[in-house]
């Protein structure tokens, strides 16, 4: 429990202690909502779609948790360069709780980012409907945090170095992102589109923050919650696997 | 304490380590020395559990290393012989770190912390970040670090490598104290060979993957006909220069060490 603890704190220490790296990943979810967010906001509007920020934010905030969260999980990568990954390995702790703490410390790093842009979007304009669902939007980004910190996890696990970085970005976080109804409406794509968009777990992840934000779930809360749930879960056991069959 | 039997391990063809056996008995201090590239880090790498041999088999504190991984890991501490400190976290938040990671109960931890900070004397600077750290602060740390909690076993892998005479003897007799009063196997690997003339009470030499002398020093000086154990260890590995074999890894790592 205490190994938990520990690891989860470096995390966080490690995060909030960069200034640059704090600031730099909020600049890329400011300049989406801003550039996306009044560029189309009149065409969206005479589209009758209604105002885009509003459908835009939970969008951004998924995103913002995304990369932080894909990141936070990579980082093991880095502890494997610089040496500090054996000595995490050679402690008389198990893989899987050193797993936990990872993910744990990446999750949350991830979600109390998603809140700071959800507090920076509210400067954009954006207003959630239900203040009283606000705990519960809060849960869906803890949620998207734990899914993809697993995924950061797993993938890093297999990797020896950064050199596979850009084609881990450009084949799979942005696809996910592009693809996951965090900028358009998930109705009357094209049907490969639309296909691609359903089996993407973030598309789950934005769809509730739009239901518990501003009441527009299209899958339904319910869907939601389960499709991340039994994801995350997956993706926990699959890292774990991975995690415990490093050799540095 | 460690019992290795036929140990192989193979990199896509290259044999870095080559069936080798020895044994270490308990409370021993044990020397594993050889030249660079000879199989050392290698061994010392299976024997912690971070990588899986080819071949053979090792037990330690009597746990099959292949079957108890973590009974294995919570018998033996050790010091490794390329940087592994978490640059971005103060020199007290890495000795804390490392405390609660192995279990050492909290009043014990800050005391153990606080005299071994003191004993490589960076207790006033315990609140820096480590990137701040010249090369010989971060080995001074990373030394006082492994010795926070007290196992059975411990290795040191080049512990004293790039320290001055002054701090390596300081460090050896702290070493030897633990090894008399509570009775620490060590396990250790050096090139200084006067540390391990000094301290040693077993030696294996270690040359392309194979052990190709052990004993105790007076053993290996007959067996050579030499008086030093220098003496003995170039008539047994010869005086060709080695290279040590890396991967990307390791470069990075290399350039790494040689930055800060």
């Amino acid at each position: 429990m205490n190994a938990i603890y520990i690891l989860w704190l470096r995390q966080l220490k490690r995060h909030f202690r960069s200034r640059a790296r704090m600031i730099g990943s909020l600049g890329q979810p400011l300049l989406f909502l801003v550039a996306l967010g009044f560029g189309f906001g009149p065409i969206y509007q005479r589209a009758g779609g209604g105002n885009y920020i509003q459908f835009l934010a939970p969008g951004i905030i998924a995103m913002s948790i995304l990369f932080t969260a894909v990141f936070t999980g990579m980082e093991i990568i880095w502890d494997r360069q610089f040496g500090f990954l054996k000595e995490t390995l050679v402690a008389p702790v198990s893989r899987f709780h050193i797993m936990a703490g990872k993910t744990l410390g990446g999750a949350t790093v991830a979600t109390l980012q998603g809140i700071i842009v959800f507090f920076l979007s509210m400067l954009a304009g954006f207003r959630p409907e239900y203040i009283v669902m606000l705990p519960l939007a809060f849960l869906f980004m803890f949620f998207i945090s734990l899914l993809f910190t697993a995924l950061g996890i797993s993938i890093a696990s297999l990797l020896e170095d950064m050199q596979a970085f850009p084609l881990i970005m450009n084949f799979i976080i942005m696809p996910l992102f592009f693809l996951s109804g965090a900028l358009f409406p998930l109705q009357g794509l094209p049907k490969a589109i639309g296909v691609v968009a359903s089996v993407n777990p973030l598309s789950y992840g934005v769809d509730g923050l739009r239901g518990t934000l501003v009441n527009g779930a299209s899958f339904g809360l319910h869907v939601d919650f389960m499709v991340l749930g039994i994801i995350t879960a997956i993706l926990i056991l699959i890292g774990s696997y991975l995690f415990s069959k490093i050799e540095v | 304490m460690i019992e290795v039997k036929n140990l192989t391990k193979k990199f896509n063809g290259f044999t870095a380590v080559d069936n080798v056996s020895f044994s270490v008995e308990k409370g021993e201090i044990f020397a594993f020395l050889g030249p660079n590239g000879a199989g050392k880090t290698t061994t010392i790498r299976m024997l912690t559990t971070l990588l899986k041999p080819t071949s053979g088999l090792i037990k330690i504190n009597g746990f099959e290393i292949s079957k108890k991984q973590d009974e294995v890991r919570k018998s033996f501490g050790i010091i490794f012989q390329d940087p592994s400190l978490d640059d971005e976290l103060t020199a007290y938040e890495n000795m804390e770190f490392h405390g609660v990671i192995y279990g050492v109960p909290k009043k014990l931890r800050r005391e153990r912390i606080e005299d071994l900070l003191k004993f490589v004397e960076l207790w006033d600077r315990k609140d820096e970040l480590v990137k701040r750290f010249s090369g010989g602060m971060k080995r001074r740390l990373e030394v006082a670090r492994g010795l926070i909690h007290h196992p059975k076993l411990l290795f040191l892998d080049e512990p004293t490598l790039g320290l001055d005479p002054q701090t390596r003897n300081h460090i050896w007799n702290y070493i030897k104290g633990l090894n008399e009063k509570e009775g620490m196997t060590i396990f250790f690997t050096t090139h200084y060979l006067a540390e391990a003339e000094k301290a040693a009470q077993k030696i294996a030499i270690i040359d392309h993957g194979k052990i190709i002398s052990q004993g105790t020093l007076q053993e290996l000086k007959e067996k050579t006909k030499t008086d030093s154990l220098e003496e003995a260890f170039l008539s047994l590995t010869g005086t060709t220069l080695r290279d040590e074999e890396a991967g990307t890894l390791d470069h990075m790592r290399m350039h790494h060490r040689l930055r800060r």
